[in-house]
């Protein structure tokens, strides 16, 4: 094995600002091999995205406190400087956005931001940043990209605008591409497309993907490896297969059940996980999921679990892990 | 482009008729007789009506009006009752002024504004920003008439350092690029500036602070672009609101301030306004009334033409 490209150890993130802090990632350690796919799963507020913010640094300095270490291509992120930064964010590291009607600047043609995307980090003239865009266009297959060049982002359907996105995210050649989200806020036929698109890019340019999103039947669809988050943790994290097969943390155990597809008859009810997600703000002293898991026993409301690796590659944070495989 | 351009074009024409209508019918339909101040109190019947007729204030309303629109046209806005001046010669001197104030006093709000607001708006809660604020508050909130009031009492009254009234020495009406008549300009485009700079910092800082909390801006972040980059992109995506604020400040400040033109003795379009108004000298204060209102409805033609050039997303044809 090569030495893994990102590198995030014992990761903290908390807000500050408010009452009192907001706890949103509280010790996450994942490592990412080049040409790899990894999704973070997990529903709003278990800081998935927080997660992937803070591996640029763009959650914003003033108000945020980060702690644990991040390494992407060798560069510890957390000392770089604010042009050294500058020059990474893009280059090293790039991001796809949720939404990308608003991540794109709506005065700018999709050209020009790509444009300059390329003459912040290779300071090549316009004309050659729209060459590169041009090339790009083509590669995430926009139709007629020539003429697209000089679209404005209103003037495009969802689908093509995350083409676009995306064409921007790789703009200077990223060696990891950071995915939030990218398929959300689109048509669940464009979702597809955009997911393939995704997957094409990553075999063709060797791309590292970190796939944020709340949807099990995406990570399965893009991701070699999945990673469960809860209450800023990540709970359980394996391969997708064994993921899928043998989910071993109850939350995990829960998300797969509640799941519409697959043999839902009509009448039935569809499982759910009981109650809410923790307050972040004031997290419980044990397991942050013990309020709502139904194997919870009394050690669980006091004891955070340690991290048990119960497969190769599959590691879960449970106390009853060992008991639950018996289950 | 061409055909938008046309198009608003044309549209101006009727607002330009509508805005004429209600000149015409407001001075008309205010009570009083426009002869008053011009006969002797004593003046006999005969010699009233014989005034009516001259000044045409005999005929049918919808007569009067026609030919005061027609006489327009050709740049003829008829004569001052009190003076009897022409009024195109009297509105066109005055407003010549009110342009060297209103001018003055834009460039200097409008710079300070947008400082303020920009500043205030990306530093959003630092101490300059809660400074900026607190000017633009006092800008927006201060009687202005009030600050003409205070400013000459202590630069005219007290260090005795400006003169405290009037265009240029010797009560001249005729501006000169010179520092006499410089000195005169400073203190009411101060007190002018103000009203424009509080209205525009606040609604730039509230602006920027909107699109800063826009996602592309941390994506413009992602892809690594430096503070000032980010900044330039925010400036661009805040001046076609930035300038709808501004030129609709400028068509305030162009028509002249009645109030700050009062208290300075400033010979502008405010203060003919309100001479006319004082001396029921209704073919003045039409002529006045219709040229401001002309001067409004080309600003907003122009602002609106800028603006679909800034921004993309205001449909073009």
């Amino acid at each position: 094995m090569s030495a893994p490209i990102v590198k995030v150890s014992n990761l903290t993130v908390s807000f500050l600002g408010g009452p009192s802090p907001i706890c949103a990632v509280n010790g996450v350690d994942l490592e990412l091999e080049a040409g790899e796919t990894y999704a973070l799963l997990g529903e709003s507020g278990s800081g998935k995205s927080v997660t992937l913010r803070a591996l640029m640094r763009l959650n914003p300095e003033k108000k945020t406190r980060v702690e644990g270490s991040i390494l992407v291509g060798g560069q510890d992120v957390m000392a770089l400087s604010r042009t050294e930064l500058q020059a990474f964010r893009g280059k090293t590291l790039s991001m796809v956005f949720q939404e990308p009607a608003l991540a794109l600047d709506p005065v700018y043609t999709l050209g020009q931001q790509i444009a300059e995307a390329v003459a912040i980090h290779e300071g090549v003239s316009q004309a050659e940043g729209r060459k590169r865009a041009l090339e790009l266009f083509e590669r995430v297959r926009i139709p007629s990209p020539e003429r697209r060049l000089d679209a404005y982002p209103h003037e495009m359907s969802g689908g093509m605008r995350q083409r676009a996105m995306i064409a921007l995210a790789l703009a200077c050649k990223p060696q990891v591409l950071l995915a939030d989200e990218p398929t959300t806020a689109l048509d669940a036929t464009v979702q597809i497309q955009i997911l393939l698109l995704l997957r094409e890019l990553q075999r063709e340019l060797g791309l590292a993907i970190i796939f944020v999103t709340h949807d099990i039947g995406v990570a399965v669809e893009v991701a070699d490896r999945v990673a469960v988050m809860y209450a800023g943790r990540i709970v359980e994290t394996g391969s997708v297969r064994d993921l899928i097969r043998n989910p071993s943390h109850p939350y995990t155990i829960g998300l797969l059940r509640s799941r519409a597809d697959g043999a839902l008859q009509k009448g039935a009810r569809l499982e759910t996980i009981p109650g809410s997600p923790p307050d972040l703000a004031n997290l419980p002293p044990g397991c942050p999921f013990a309020p709502r898991c139904r194997f919870a026993i009394d050690a669980c409301q006091t004891t955070t679990p340690e991290p048990v690796t119960i497969r190769d590659g599959q590691i879960v944070r449970c106390l009853r892990v060992g008991e639950l495989e018996a289950v | 482009m061409l055909v938008y351009l046309t198009k608003r074009i044309l549209y101006t024409i009727p607002i330009v008729l509508g805005v004429s209508l209600v000149c015409f019918l407001l001075v008309h339909l205010a009570p009083g007789d426009p002869l008053v101040s011009v006969l002797p109190p004593d003046a006999s019947e005969d010699l009233k009506q014989q005034l009516l007729v001259i000044y045409g204030f005999d005929r049918p309303y919808w007569e009067q009006f026609l030919r005061w629109v027609g006489r327009a046209l050709q740049g003829d806005l008829g004569y001052s009752i009190a003076s009897g001046r022409s009024v195109t010669t009297e509105v066109l001197r005055a407003v010549g002024n009110t342009l060297i104030l209103a001018s003055v006093a834009t460039v200097i709000g409008f710079f300070f504004g947008l400082l303020f607001g920009f500043v205030g708006g990306y530093f959003r809660d630092s101490w300059i920003d809660k400074t900026a604020s607190a000017l633009a508050v006092v800008g927006v909130s201060v009687p202005h008439y009030w600050l003409g009031m205070v400013l000459v009492i202590i630069f005219s009254s007290q260090l005795n350092w400006l003169p405290p009234t009037g265009a240029g020495p010797g009560a001249s009406s005729d501006w000169q690029p010179d520092w006499a008549h410089i000195r005169h300009l400073i203190l009411p485009a101060v007190t002018m500036s103000v009203i424009p700079m509080g209205i525009i910092a606040r609604t730039i800082r509230a602006l920027v602070a909107d699109i800063l909390s826009q996602d592309f801006v941390q994506a413009l972040r992602a892809k690594g672009m430096g503070e000032l980059g980010v900044f330039l992109h925010i400036v661009k995506n805040a001046a076609p609101t930035a300038l709808a604020v501004m030129g609709l400040q400028l068509g305030y400040l162009l028509g002249g301030s009645i109030l700050i033109e009062t208290v300075f003795a400033w010979p502008g379009t405010g203060f003919l306004l309100n001479a006319a108004i004082f001396q029921r000298d209704l073919p003045l204060l039409q002529g006045t009334i219709l040229v401001l209102a002309l001067f409004f409805v080309l600003l907003n033609l122009i602002v609106d033409l800028v603006q679909s050039l800034l921004d993309p997303r205001i449909q073009r044809s």
